[in-house]
């Protein structure tokens, strides 16, 4: 648990994934930044559209398309809070 | 007596339909309750994320946003009305309505101008029958509403109250647009499957709690791009999510509210139909009964004459 990231992805309407990650990999108006455990606080906005990338334990990756997105990172972890977001098509990787 | 018979079989044929009508509402009614319900829990956690958000860039900013600033004079207020396009629903829209005409009271005697905006083709239908100015009304979302909907209402009236920012006592202001300078929405909360309430509550300017502080324990944020910024993208969003969590429970409201309307009009149907059968089997009767001593005084007439002769 210590050194796993707590993610949230939140769209307007419902849920769409919660779970422990590696690190969160996202794009902000800024630049593009890697989210790992015990990041120091940060609230981003995120690029118009962009891709969110959830990096789980076992290697695997999660991607989903976000609009209207931002960041928030506190001491309980990531939530990406975004009008939409839906799992990216695998091509587009 | 045939002839009574006869009109109670119709009224007892009418009140079936009725009957059938009002239960197939109750129905789909009830069946929509537990949807838009959970429709309002899946919003929570966006509603609740951005709230928390909010209010550690409030605390953690100075805060000068045309949106949290309360304007120093207040000529024209938007009030955005949230009613059904369906009927039959009790009285969901005559309270959401009534809720709506106390606000604008209200308004009225602190000297402010209203500009309605409505939701729902009941509440667009009441103003307009009165002749009554709406400065816009959207309709054909209110049982199931997305966010989408939300969006575009919360667009219009955000574009309003940016416009109202110049408007001085005689002119519209530079842009020739006259817009409001705060906001309220009247819509219905959704307490229980028996109580649902109209209420009106403050849009905008917006008030974000500033958190209490408690010592040492406030983290520092980082901000990308800066507060201001930020805050600037954000506020539009939150405003739409308020519209969107009045709009997910008022159309809870609406159908907990059609499901009570329909339940006891379906309750009150089989009490008619008890009522007319009773009526009408008496009725039947009663004419059997006249039938037979007609004949029973036809036949004794009858003999009676016969035995005289």
């Amino acid at each position: 648990m210590a050194n796993q990231l707590h993610v949230q992805v939140v769209a307007v309407e419902e849920k769409i994934w919660s779970g422990d990650a590696e690190m969160l990999v996202a794009r902000t108006t800024e630049g593009e930044i890697g989210v790992l455990p015990h990041h120091a606080p940060l609230l981003g906005l995120l690029k118009e559209p962009s891709q969110v990338r959830v990096k789980l334990a076992g290697g695997e990756q999660l991607t989903y398309d976000v609009t209207g997105g931002f960041l928030s990172v506190d001491a309980d972890g990531v939530t990406v809070l975004a009008e939409s977001a839906s799992p990216a098509e695998p091509e587009s990787r | 007596m045939a002839g009574q018979v006869q009109a109670l079989r119709r009224r007892i044929r009418t009140v079936k339909s009725t009957k059938k009508i009002a239960k197939a509402q109750e129905l789909v009614a009830t069946s929509r309750i537990a949807k838009a319900q959970e429709r309002v829990n899946a919003s929570k956690p966006y509603a609740e994320a951005i709230t928390q958000v909010l209010t550690a860039l409030a605390s953690n900013a100075s805060v000068d946003n045309p949106l949290l600033k309360p304007r120093e004079t207040v000529r024209r207020a938007g009030v955005l009305l949230i009613t059904s396009d369906r009927g039959l629903a009790g009285a969901y829209n005559a309270n959401a309505i009534r809720t709506c005409e106390q606000l604008i009271a209200r308004l009225r005697e602190d000297g402010k101008d209203v500009a309605l905006y409505v939701i729902g083709r009941k509440g667009s239908g009441y103003y307009r029958f009165r002749n009554r100015d709406i400065a816009a009304s959207w309709t054909g979302f209110s049982e199931r509403p997305t966010f989408e909907d939300a969006r575009k209402v919360g667009e219009s009236l955000l574009e309003a109250f940016v416009a109202g920012a110049d408007d001085t006592d005689d002119s519209h202001g530079p842009d020739g647009i006259q817009g409001v300078d705060e906001l309220h929405i009247v819509s219905t909360r959704f307490k229980s499957l028996m109580t649902q309430s109209a209420e009106a509550h403050f849009l905008a300017p917006m008030q974000v709690e500033e958190r209490e502080r408690e010592p040492g324990l406030r983290p520092a944020y980082e901000f990308e791009p800066d507060a201001e910024e930020l805050l600037d993208a954000l506020l539009p969003k939150y405003l739409n999510t308020r519209i969107y969590a009045a709009l997910l429970s008022s159309a809870a409201s609406e159908s907990a509210s059609r499901r009570r309307a329909m339940k006891s009009a379906s309750d009150n149907a089989d009490d008619l139909l008890k009522r007319y059968t009773r009526e009408m089997n008496s009725a039947r009767q009663a004419a059997i009964t006249q039938e037979i001593s007609e004949i029973v005084g036809g036949a004794n007439a009858l003999a009676a004459a016969g035995s005289d002769e």
